[in-house]
Protein backbone atom coordinates (compact mmCIF):
# COMPACT_ATOMS: atom_id res chain seq x y z
CA UNK A 1 0.00 0.00 0.00
CA UNK A 2 1.47 3.38 -1.04
CA UNK A 3 0.99 6.15 1.48
CA UNK A 4 2.84 9.63 0.28
CA UNK A 5 4.31 11.58 2.82
CA UNK A 6 3.65 15.05 1.94
CA UNK A 7 -0.14 14.64 2.80
CA UNK A 8 -2.45 14.06 5.57
CA UNK A 9 -5.05 11.59 5.91
CA UNK A 10 -8.98 11.44 7.73
CA UNK A 11 -10.66 8.41 9.62
CA UNK A 12 -13.11 7.80 6.56
CA UNK A 13 -9.59 7.02 3.86
CA UNK A 14 -9.53 11.19 2.31
CA UNK A 15 -6.12 12.61 1.67
CA UNK A 16 -5.52 15.83 1.58
CA UNK A 17 -2.69 17.98 0.38
CA UNK A 18 -2.59 21.58 0.77
CA UNK A 19 -1.46 23.96 -1.89
CA UNK A 20 -1.31 27.57 -0.90
CA UNK A 21 -5.18 27.90 1.20
CA UNK A 22 -6.95 25.16 -0.96
CA UNK A 23 -6.99 21.14 -0.10
CA UNK A 24 -7.10 18.88 -2.67
CA UNK A 25 -8.74 16.09 -1.83
CA UNK A 26 -9.05 12.31 -2.93
CA UNK A 27 -9.19 9.03 -1.83
CA UNK A 28 -6.39 6.93 -0.41
CA UNK A 29 -4.85 3.93 -2.37
CA UNK A 30 -5.85 1.54 0.54
CA UNK A 31 -9.67 2.92 0.22
CA UNK A 32 -9.50 2.41 -3.77
CA UNK A 33 -8.38 -0.70 -3.36
CA UNK A 34 -11.23 -2.20 -0.41
CA UNK A 35 -13.39 -0.48 -3.44
CA UNK A 36 -12.09 -2.20 -6.75
CA UNK A 37 -13.62 -1.12 -9.53
CA UNK A 38 -14.66 2.25 -9.24
CA UNK A 39 -17.63 2.64 -11.93
CA UNK A 40 -19.74 5.99 -11.03
CA UNK A 41 -18.85 9.00 -9.02
CA UNK A 42 -21.21 11.01 -7.97
CA UNK A 43 -19.40 15.06 -7.08
CA UNK A 44 -20.65 18.41 -5.38
CA UNK A 45 -21.63 21.20 -7.23
CA UNK A 46 -18.93 23.72 -7.54
CA UNK A 47 -19.37 26.89 -5.00
CA UNK A 48 -20.95 25.40 -2.16
CA UNK A 49 -19.50 25.39 1.15
CA UNK A 50 -18.95 22.23 2.74
CA UNK A 51 -18.33 21.66 6.28
CA UNK A 52 -15.78 18.86 8.08
CA UNK A 53 -16.95 14.97 8.35
CA UNK A 54 -20.22 16.41 6.30
CA UNK A 55 -20.87 13.98 2.64
CA UNK A 56 -20.01 15.87 0.02
CA UNK A 57 -20.35 12.77 -2.82
CA UNK A 58 -21.02 9.27 -3.75
CA UNK A 59 -18.73 6.46 -4.89
CA UNK A 60 -19.97 3.32 -6.38
CA UNK A 61 -18.35 0.19 -7.19
CA UNK A 62 -20.16 -2.75 -9.12
CA UNK A 63 -20.71 -4.03 -5.95
CA UNK A 64 -21.33 -1.28 -3.45
CA UNK A 65 -22.30 1.98 -2.85
CA UNK A 66 -20.01 4.76 -0.60
CA UNK A 67 -20.13 8.44 0.71
CA UNK A 68 -17.42 10.58 0.18
CA UNK A 69 -16.53 12.59 3.03
CA UNK A 70 -14.79 15.89 3.25
CA UNK A 71 -12.49 16.34 5.61
CA UNK A 72 -12.05 20.01 6.03
CA UNK A 73 -14.39 22.93 5.93
CA UNK A 74 -14.68 25.61 3.67
CA UNK A 75 -16.21 26.07 0.08
CA UNK A 76 -15.43 24.13 -3.60
CA UNK A 77 -13.12 25.92 -5.70
CA UNK A 78 -13.21 22.55 -8.12
CA UNK A 79 -14.41 19.45 -9.10
CA UNK A 80 -12.46 16.79 -10.88
CA UNK A 81 -15.33 16.40 -13.80
CA UNK A 82 -13.08 13.99 -15.77
CA UNK A 83 -14.05 11.12 -13.12
CA UNK A 84 -17.27 11.90 -14.73
CA UNK A 85 -16.06 9.79 -18.13
CA UNK A 86 -13.17 7.94 -16.30
CA UNK A 87 -14.12 7.15 -12.23
CA UNK A 88 -11.46 4.42 -12.45
CA UNK A 89 -9.09 7.06 -12.64
CA UNK A 90 -9.76 7.02 -9.07
CA UNK A 91 -8.53 2.66 -8.88
CA UNK A 92 -4.78 3.88 -11.27
CA UNK A 93 -4.07 6.74 -9.86
CA UNK A 94 -5.66 7.70 -6.33
CA UNK A 95 -2.94 10.42 -5.69
CA UNK A 96 -2.85 12.31 -8.61
CA UNK A 97 -5.35 12.47 -12.30
CA UNK A 98 -8.09 10.46 -9.46
CA UNK A 99 -8.53 13.93 -7.05
CA UNK A 100 -11.88 14.76 -6.31
CA UNK A 101 -12.35 17.79 -5.49
CA UNK A 102 -10.60 21.17 -4.21
CA UNK A 103 -11.77 23.14 -1.09
CA UNK A 104 -10.73 26.87 -0.18
CA UNK A 105 -10.13 26.16 3.16
CA UNK A 106 -11.54 28.38 5.95
CA UNK A 107 -9.12 28.01 8.62
CA UNK A 108 -5.43 26.36 7.49
CA UNK A 109 -3.89 25.13 10.43
CA UNK A 110 -7.34 22.30 10.29
CA UNK A 111 -5.15 20.51 8.34
CA UNK A 112 -2.98 20.15 11.33
CA UNK A 113 -5.84 18.02 13.21
CA UNK A 114 -5.29 15.36 10.39
CA UNK A 115 -3.47 12.31 10.11
CA UNK A 116 0.08 12.26 9.23
CA UNK A 117 1.11 9.40 6.97
CA UNK A 118 2.76 7.34 9.95
CA UNK A 119 -0.42 7.88 12.26
CA UNK A 120 -2.85 6.71 8.73
CA UNK A 121 -0.58 3.49 8.05
CA UNK A 122 -1.03 2.31 12.02
CA UNK A 123 -4.47 3.35 11.38
CA UNK A 124 -5.20 1.19 8.72
CA UNK A 125 -3.45 -1.33 9.95
CA UNK A 126 -5.09 -1.74 13.05
CA UNK A 127 -8.99 -1.41 11.39
CA UNK A 128 -7.56 -4.54 8.97
CA UNK B 1 -25.22 -14.67 14.37
CA UNK B 2 -23.33 -18.19 14.48
CA UNK B 3 -19.80 -18.77 13.11
CA UNK B 4 -20.18 -18.73 9.01
CA UNK B 5 -20.35 -22.38 7.22
CA UNK B 6 -17.29 -23.09 4.98
CA UNK B 7 -16.77 -25.05 1.67
CA UNK B 8 -13.98 -27.11 1.17
CA UNK B 9 -12.52 -24.48 -0.59
CA UNK B 10 -12.32 -21.85 1.86
CA UNK B 11 -8.51 -22.00 2.32
CA UNK B 12 -7.82 -21.89 -1.09
CA UNK B 13 -9.95 -18.46 -1.44
CA UNK B 14 -8.15 -16.95 1.47
CA UNK B 15 -4.48 -18.25 -0.33
CA UNK B 16 -5.85 -16.76 -3.49
CA UNK B 17 -6.52 -13.03 -2.02
CA UNK B 18 -9.93 -13.65 -2.13
CA UNK B 19 -11.97 -10.88 -0.52
CA UNK B 20 -14.78 -13.11 1.52
CA UNK B 21 -17.89 -11.78 2.63
CA UNK B 22 -20.95 -13.53 4.58
CA UNK B 23 -23.67 -14.93 1.89
CA UNK B 24 -27.07 -16.86 3.15
CA UNK B 25 -25.08 -18.34 6.23
CA UNK B 26 -21.55 -18.96 4.84
CA UNK B 27 -18.22 -17.50 3.95
CA UNK B 28 -18.14 -16.87 0.20
CA UNK B 29 -15.34 -15.33 -2.09
CA UNK B 30 -16.99 -11.89 -3.78
CA UNK B 31 -14.12 -11.08 -5.77
CA UNK B 32 -10.47 -12.27 -6.40
CA UNK B 33 -9.37 -9.33 -8.12
CA UNK B 34 -11.91 -6.74 -9.78
CA UNK B 35 -15.22 -7.93 -10.56
CA UNK B 36 -15.27 -6.62 -13.64
CA UNK B 37 -11.72 -8.24 -14.70
CA UNK B 38 -13.52 -11.71 -13.64
CA UNK B 39 -16.98 -11.01 -15.09
CA UNK B 40 -15.28 -10.32 -18.74
CA UNK B 41 -13.21 -13.08 -18.38
CA UNK B 42 -16.39 -15.91 -18.36
CA UNK B 43 -17.54 -13.82 -21.55
CA UNK B 44 -14.18 -14.08 -23.00
CA UNK B 45 -12.56 -17.32 -21.73
CA UNK B 46 -13.40 -19.05 -19.14
CA UNK B 47 -14.12 -18.98 -15.34
CA UNK B 48 -14.11 -21.49 -12.54
CA UNK B 49 -16.40 -21.07 -9.64
CA UNK B 50 -16.75 -22.44 -6.41
CA UNK B 51 -20.82 -22.38 -5.37
CA UNK B 52 -20.19 -25.57 -2.86
CA UNK B 53 -22.94 -24.00 -0.92
CA UNK B 54 -25.57 -24.65 -3.02
CA UNK B 55 -27.83 -27.74 -1.63
CA UNK B 56 -28.37 -31.21 -3.12
CA UNK B 57 -30.91 -33.40 -2.50
CA UNK B 58 -31.28 -36.70 -3.96
CA UNK B 59 -34.61 -38.24 -4.06
CA UNK B 60 -35.11 -41.67 -4.78
CA UNK B 61 -37.32 -44.88 -4.73
CA UNK B 62 -40.38 -46.17 -6.50
CA UNK B 63 -42.35 -42.88 -5.14
CA UNK B 64 -39.44 -40.79 -6.26
CA UNK B 65 -41.65 -39.13 -9.20
CA UNK B 66 -44.54 -38.69 -7.44
CA UNK B 67 -43.23 -36.52 -4.46
CA UNK B 68 -41.03 -34.75 -7.22
CA UNK B 69 -44.19 -33.93 -9.47
CA UNK B 70 -45.86 -32.82 -6.72
CA UNK B 71 -43.97 -29.95 -5.51
CA UNK B 72 -42.38 -28.56 -8.56
CA UNK B 73 -44.58 -26.42 -11.15
CA UNK B 74 -42.67 -27.77 -14.52
CA UNK B 75 -43.62 -31.62 -16.05
CA UNK B 76 -41.19 -34.17 -14.72
CA UNK B 77 -42.88 -36.44 -17.43
CA UNK B 78 -41.40 -34.17 -19.72
CA UNK B 79 -37.69 -34.83 -18.53
CA UNK B 80 -35.83 -38.37 -19.57
CA UNK B 81 -32.92 -39.93 -17.80
CA UNK B 82 -29.50 -37.83 -18.34
CA UNK B 83 -30.91 -34.60 -18.54
CA UNK B 84 -31.86 -31.48 -16.07
CA UNK B 85 -34.97 -29.06 -15.96
CA UNK B 86 -35.25 -25.79 -14.53
CA UNK B 87 -38.27 -25.34 -12.40
CA UNK B 88 -40.41 -23.24 -9.32
CA UNK B 89 -41.78 -25.10 -6.06
CA UNK B 90 -44.44 -22.90 -5.20
CA UNK B 91 -46.80 -22.80 -2.05
CA UNK B 92 -50.35 -23.05 -2.07
CA UNK B 93 -50.74 -19.64 -2.62
CA UNK B 94 -48.65 -19.64 -5.97
CA UNK B 95 -45.51 -17.93 -4.60
CA UNK B 96 -42.61 -19.54 -5.15
CA UNK B 97 -40.77 -21.49 -2.15
CA UNK B 98 -37.39 -21.72 -4.08
CA UNK B 99 -36.41 -22.18 -7.87
CA UNK B 100 -34.19 -25.30 -8.82
CA UNK B 101 -32.75 -27.38 -11.30
CA UNK B 102 -33.85 -30.80 -11.55
CA UNK B 103 -31.68 -33.96 -12.85
CA UNK B 104 -32.81 -37.28 -13.64
CA UNK B 105 -30.72 -40.22 -13.40
CA UNK B 106 -33.28 -42.46 -13.72
CA UNK B 107 -37.09 -43.12 -13.21
CA UNK B 108 -36.10 -43.68 -9.62
CA UNK B 109 -33.43 -41.13 -9.06
CA UNK B 110 -33.31 -37.81 -9.04
CA UNK B 111 -31.07 -34.72 -7.67
CA UNK B 112 -32.31 -31.40 -6.78
CA UNK B 113 -30.57 -28.39 -7.04
CA UNK B 114 -31.80 -25.72 -4.40
CA UNK B 115 -30.44 -21.76 -3.48
CA UNK B 116 -28.39 -22.43 -0.29
CA UNK B 117 -30.61 -19.84 1.74
CA UNK B 118 -33.41 -22.42 0.93
CA UNK B 119 -31.74 -25.75 2.02
CA UNK B 120 -33.26 -26.14 5.12
CA UNK B 121 -36.61 -24.64 4.46
CA UNK B 122 -36.83 -26.50 1.04
CA UNK B 123 -35.95 -30.13 2.67
CA UNK B 124 -38.69 -29.92 5.22
CA UNK B 125 -41.18 -28.48 2.44
CA UNK B 126 -40.52 -31.52 0.68
CA UNK B 127 -40.64 -34.21 3.35
CA UNK B 128 -43.69 -33.29 4.96
CA UNK B 129 -45.34 -33.10 0.95
CA UNK B 130 -44.50 -36.61 1.19
CA UNK B 131 -47.14 -39.08 1.80
CA UNK B 132 -46.04 -41.46 5.09
CA UNK B 133 -46.28 -44.48 3.01
CA UNK B 134 -44.70 -43.18 0.04
CA UNK B 135 -41.46 -45.04 -1.42
CA UNK B 136 -39.08 -42.19 -1.42
CA UNK B 137 -36.06 -41.15 0.14
CA UNK B 138 -34.99 -37.51 0.61
CA UNK B 139 -31.54 -37.42 0.98
CA UNK B 140 -29.70 -33.82 1.66
CA UNK B 141 -25.97 -34.58 0.64
CA UNK B 142 -24.81 -30.34 0.49
CA UNK B 143 -22.31 -31.32 2.66
CA UNK B 144 -20.54 -34.10 1.35
CA UNK B 145 -20.88 -32.36 -2.16
CA UNK B 146 -18.67 -30.09 -3.77
CA UNK B 147 -20.03 -27.77 -6.65
CA UNK B 148 -17.71 -26.03 -9.43
CA UNK B 149 -18.74 -24.53 -12.19
CA UNK B 150 -16.74 -24.07 -15.24
CA UNK B 151 -18.28 -21.41 -17.48
CA UNK B 152 -17.17 -19.15 -20.57
CA UNK B 153 -16.71 -20.10 -24.24
CA UNK B 154 -13.51 -22.10 -23.38
CA UNK B 155 -14.49 -24.33 -21.07
CA UNK B 156 -14.98 -27.53 -22.92
CA UNK B 157 -11.37 -27.43 -24.33
CA UNK B 158 -10.26 -26.70 -20.43
CA UNK B 159 -12.46 -29.78 -19.31
CA UNK B 160 -12.00 -31.99 -22.43
CA UNK B 161 -8.52 -32.43 -21.08
CA UNK B 162 -9.22 -34.05 -17.92
CA UNK B 163 -11.68 -36.49 -18.82
CA UNK B 164 -12.98 -39.32 -21.72
CA UNK B 165 -16.42 -38.25 -21.63
CA UNK B 166 -17.18 -36.56 -24.95
CA UNK B 167 -17.92 -33.18 -23.88
CA UNK B 168 -18.84 -32.35 -27.48
CA UNK B 169 -21.81 -35.09 -27.10
CA UNK B 170 -23.13 -33.36 -23.98
CA UNK B 171 -25.96 -30.82 -24.78
CA UNK B 172 -27.35 -28.34 -22.98
CA UNK B 173 -29.08 -29.03 -19.60
CA UNK B 174 -27.96 -32.86 -20.50
CA UNK B 175 -25.33 -34.25 -18.06
CA UNK B 176 -23.16 -37.30 -17.91
CA UNK B 177 -21.68 -39.58 -14.81
CA UNK B 178 -18.11 -40.43 -14.85
CA UNK B 179 -14.84 -39.31 -14.36
CA UNK B 180 -12.85 -35.83 -14.97
CA UNK B 181 -9.36 -35.82 -13.32
CA UNK B 182 -10.22 -39.46 -11.92
CA UNK B 183 -12.56 -38.44 -9.87
CA UNK B 184 -16.12 -39.74 -10.10
CA UNK B 185 -18.77 -36.83 -11.06
CA UNK B 186 -22.12 -35.05 -12.27
CA UNK B 187 -21.04 -33.35 -15.17
CA UNK B 188 -23.67 -31.12 -16.80
CA UNK B 189 -23.79 -28.76 -19.51
CA UNK B 190 -25.65 -25.87 -17.42
CA UNK B 191 -24.86 -22.56 -16.13
CA UNK B 192 -25.80 -19.21 -14.77
CA UNK B 193 -23.95 -16.71 -16.73
CA UNK B 194 -25.27 -16.45 -20.52
CA UNK B 195 -21.96 -18.71 -21.40
CA UNK B 196 -21.59 -22.01 -22.61
CA UNK B 197 -20.14 -24.18 -19.35
CA UNK B 198 -20.17 -26.72 -16.92
CA UNK B 199 -21.45 -27.38 -13.77
CA UNK B 200 -19.36 -30.08 -11.52
CA UNK B 201 -20.79 -32.17 -8.76
CA UNK B 202 -18.53 -34.28 -6.68
CA UNK B 203 -17.41 -35.56 -3.15
CA UNK B 204 -16.60 -32.43 -1.41
CA UNK B 205 -13.15 -34.20 0.06
CA UNK B 206 -11.86 -33.97 -3.75
CA UNK B 207 -12.76 -30.44 -3.69
CA UNK B 208 -9.26 -28.89 -3.40
CA UNK B 209 -7.45 -31.15 -6.26
CA UNK B 210 -9.64 -30.52 -8.96
CA UNK B 211 -10.15 -26.77 -8.28
CA UNK B 212 -6.01 -26.81 -8.57
CA UNK B 213 -6.51 -28.77 -11.01
CA UNK B 214 -8.61 -27.05 -13.22
CA UNK B 215 -6.51 -23.71 -12.27
CA UNK B 216 -3.61 -25.46 -13.84
CA UNK B 217 -4.88 -27.02 -16.64
CA UNK B 218 -6.91 -24.41 -17.72
CA UNK B 219 -4.34 -21.77 -17.66
CA UNK B 220 -3.50 -21.70 -21.46
CA UNK B 221 -7.33 -21.07 -21.68
CA UNK B 222 -7.17 -17.87 -19.89
CA UNK B 223 -8.99 -19.77 -16.84
CA UNK B 224 -9.71 -17.57 -13.70
CA UNK B 225 -11.32 -17.98 -10.15
CA UNK B 226 -14.90 -16.23 -10.03
CA UNK B 227 -16.30 -14.58 -6.83
CA UNK B 228 -19.78 -14.30 -6.53
CA UNK B 229 -19.78 -10.04 -7.39
CA UNK B 230 -19.23 -11.29 -10.92
CA UNK B 231 -21.54 -14.33 -10.56
CA UNK B 232 -24.41 -11.74 -9.99
CA UNK B 233 -23.43 -9.50 -12.56
CA UNK B 234 -23.08 -12.00 -15.28
CA UNK B 235 -26.54 -13.68 -14.00
CA UNK B 236 -28.58 -10.47 -14.32
CA UNK B 237 -27.02 -9.51 -17.53
CA UNK B 238 -28.18 -13.22 -18.97
CA UNK B 239 -31.51 -12.13 -17.04
CA UNK B 240 -31.66 -15.13 -14.78
CA UNK B 241 -33.89 -14.92 -11.70
CA UNK B 242 -31.99 -15.26 -8.33
CA UNK B 243 -34.09 -15.83 -5.32
CA UNK B 244 -34.95 -13.24 -3.37
CA UNK B 245 -34.78 -10.70 -5.59
CA UNK B 246 -36.90 -11.59 -8.54
CA UNK B 247 -38.40 -14.65 -7.09
CA UNK B 248 -40.03 -15.40 -3.11
CA UNK B 249 -43.08 -16.22 -1.51
CA UNK B 250 -44.20 -13.04 -2.51
CA UNK B 251 -43.85 -13.28 -6.14
CA UNK B 252 -45.27 -15.83 -8.70
CA UNK B 253 -43.78 -17.29 -11.80
CA UNK B 254 -45.56 -15.73 -14.13
CA UNK B 255 -44.62 -12.36 -12.84
CA UNK B 256 -40.95 -13.36 -12.07
CA UNK B 257 -41.21 -14.47 -16.11
CA UNK B 258 -40.60 -18.39 -15.93
CA UNK B 259 -44.05 -19.24 -17.13
CA UNK B 260 -41.85 -21.17 -19.05
CA UNK B 261 -41.51 -23.44 -15.69
CA UNK B 262 -45.03 -23.91 -14.79
CA UNK B 263 -47.30 -26.40 -16.88
CA UNK B 264 -50.85 -26.08 -15.91
CA UNK B 265 -51.69 -28.89 -17.54
CA UNK B 266 -50.14 -31.57 -15.81
CA UNK B 267 -52.01 -33.05 -12.54
CA UNK B 268 -52.65 -31.91 -9.59
CA UNK B 269 -49.23 -29.87 -7.77
CA UNK B 270 -49.20 -27.61 -5.35
CA UNK B 271 -49.98 -24.16 -5.88
CA UNK B 272 -51.70 -25.24 -9.45
CA UNK B 273 -55.21 -23.60 -8.63
CA UNK B 274 -53.45 -20.73 -7.54
CA UNK B 275 -50.98 -20.70 -10.56
CA UNK B 276 -54.03 -20.59 -12.99
CA UNK B 277 -55.86 -17.58 -11.20
CA UNK B 278 -52.54 -15.79 -11.65
CA UNK B 279 -51.99 -16.56 -14.60
CA UNK B 280 -55.02 -14.90 -16.42
CA UNK B 281 -54.63 -11.73 -13.52
CA UNK B 282 -51.30 -10.72 -14.00
CA UNK B 283 -50.72 -7.54 -12.72
CA UNK B 284 -46.98 -6.69 -12.54
CA UNK B 285 -43.90 -8.36 -13.98
CA UNK B 286 -40.32 -8.63 -13.94
CA UNK B 287 -38.67 -6.71 -16.44
CA UNK B 288 -35.16 -5.84 -17.71
CA UNK B 289 -34.25 -2.29 -17.83
CA UNK B 290 -30.94 -0.02 -19.04
CA UNK B 291 -30.27 3.54 -17.86
CA UNK B 292 -29.95 5.84 -20.41
CA UNK B 293 -28.85 8.35 -18.03
CA UNK B 294 -25.28 8.47 -16.37
CA UNK B 295 -26.13 6.24 -12.94
CA UNK B 296 -26.50 3.01 -11.10
CA UNK B 297 -29.60 1.53 -10.13
CA UNK B 298 -29.69 -0.82 -6.89
CA UNK B 299 -31.92 -3.21 -5.39
CA UNK B 300 -34.97 -1.62 -3.66
CA UNK B 301 -34.80 1.58 -6.05
CA UNK B 302 -38.56 3.19 -6.49
CA UNK B 303 -39.67 3.26 -10.56
CA UNK B 304 -41.80 5.88 -12.27
CA UNK B 305 -43.15 6.36 -15.35
CA UNK B 306 -44.92 9.93 -15.09
CA UNK B 307 -44.55 10.91 -12.16
CA UNK B 308 -46.43 7.70 -10.45
CA UNK B 309 -44.46 4.95 -8.77
CA UNK B 310 -45.08 1.93 -10.82
CA UNK B 311 -42.33 -0.71 -9.37
CA UNK B 312 -38.85 -1.33 -8.00
CA UNK B 313 -35.53 -2.56 -8.74
CA UNK B 314 -35.24 -6.02 -8.00
CA UNK B 315 -31.47 -6.54 -8.97
CA UNK B 316 -29.45 -3.66 -10.67
CA UNK B 317 -25.67 -3.26 -11.29
CA UNK B 318 -23.02 -1.54 -13.78
CA UNK B 319 -22.93 -3.88 -16.37
CA UNK B 320 -19.42 -4.81 -17.43
CA UNK B 321 -20.15 -6.04 -20.91
CA UNK B 322 -22.12 -2.99 -21.88
CA UNK B 323 -20.82 -0.28 -19.58
CA UNK B 324 -23.91 0.84 -18.16
CA UNK B 325 -26.40 0.56 -15.62
CA UNK B 326 -28.68 -2.30 -15.92
CA UNK B 327 -30.92 -4.74 -13.93
CA UNK B 328 -34.49 -6.10 -13.41
CA UNK B 329 -37.40 -4.45 -11.92
CA UNK B 330 -40.79 -5.38 -10.80
CA UNK B 331 -43.50 -2.79 -12.21
CA UNK B 332 -47.09 -2.70 -13.37
CA UNK B 333 -47.65 -4.81 -16.15
CA UNK B 334 -49.49 -1.98 -18.46
CA UNK B 335 -45.75 -0.22 -18.14
CA UNK B 336 -44.14 -3.18 -18.97
CA UNK B 337 -43.62 -2.68 -22.90
CA UNK B 338 -40.11 -2.62 -24.25
CA UNK B 339 -38.64 0.71 -24.90
CA UNK B 340 -40.88 2.39 -22.27
CA UNK B 341 -38.87 5.63 -21.03
CA UNK B 342 -38.83 4.94 -16.83
CA UNK B 343 -37.01 6.81 -14.09
CA UNK B 344 -35.34 5.72 -11.09
CA UNK B 345 -34.95 7.03 -8.19
CA UNK B 346 -31.47 7.65 -7.05
CA UNK B 347 -30.62 9.18 -3.60
CA UNK B 348 -33.48 11.31 -4.23
CA UNK B 349 -32.78 12.37 -7.54
CA UNK B 350 -34.75 10.99 -10.69
CA UNK B 351 -32.50 9.44 -13.24
CA UNK B 352 -33.71 8.17 -16.89
CA UNK B 353 -33.95 4.47 -18.22
CA UNK B 354 -36.03 2.64 -20.35
CA UNK B 355 -37.30 -1.46 -20.47
CA UNK B 356 -35.22 -3.45 -23.04
CA UNK B 357 -35.59 -7.12 -24.01
CA UNK B 358 -35.09 -9.48 -21.34
CA UNK B 359 -32.37 -10.97 -21.31
CA UNK B 360 -29.98 -7.88 -21.72
CA UNK B 361 -27.09 -10.22 -22.80
CA UNK B 362 -28.28 -13.13 -25.38
CA UNK B 363 -27.21 -16.59 -24.51
CA UNK B 364 -23.86 -17.18 -26.10
CA UNK B 365 -23.72 -20.96 -27.95
CA UNK B 366 -20.94 -21.50 -29.14
CA UNK B 367 -21.87 -24.53 -30.89
CA UNK B 368 -24.42 -22.39 -32.53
Amino acid sequence: METPADLRYSKEHEWVKLEGDVAIIGITDFAQKQLTDIVFVELPDKGRGVESGKQIGVIESVKSVSDIFCPVTGEIVEVNEALQDNPDTINKDPYGEGWIVKVKLADKTEVDGLMSTEDYDRFVSESK
Amino acid sequence: MGELRKTPLNDSHVRLGAKMVEFSGWSMPVYYSSVIDEHLGVRKKCGLFDVSHMGEFFVEGSGAFRLIQKVITNDLGSLSDGKAFYSSMCNERGGVVDDLFVYRFDANKFMLVVNAANVEKDFNWILNHKDFFEDATIIDKTDEMAKLDLQGPRSEEVLQGLTDLRLGDLRRFCFFEGRVNGIPMIVSRTGYTGEDGFELYFDSSKAVEMWYKLLSVGEEFGIRPVGLGARDTLRIEAGYSLYGHELSEQINPFEAGIGFAVKLDKDDFIGKEALSRAKEDLKRKIVAFEMTDRGIAREGYPVFVGGREIGYVSSGTMSPTFRKGVGMALIDVGEASLENEIHIKIREKLYKGKIVKRPIYAFNDKND
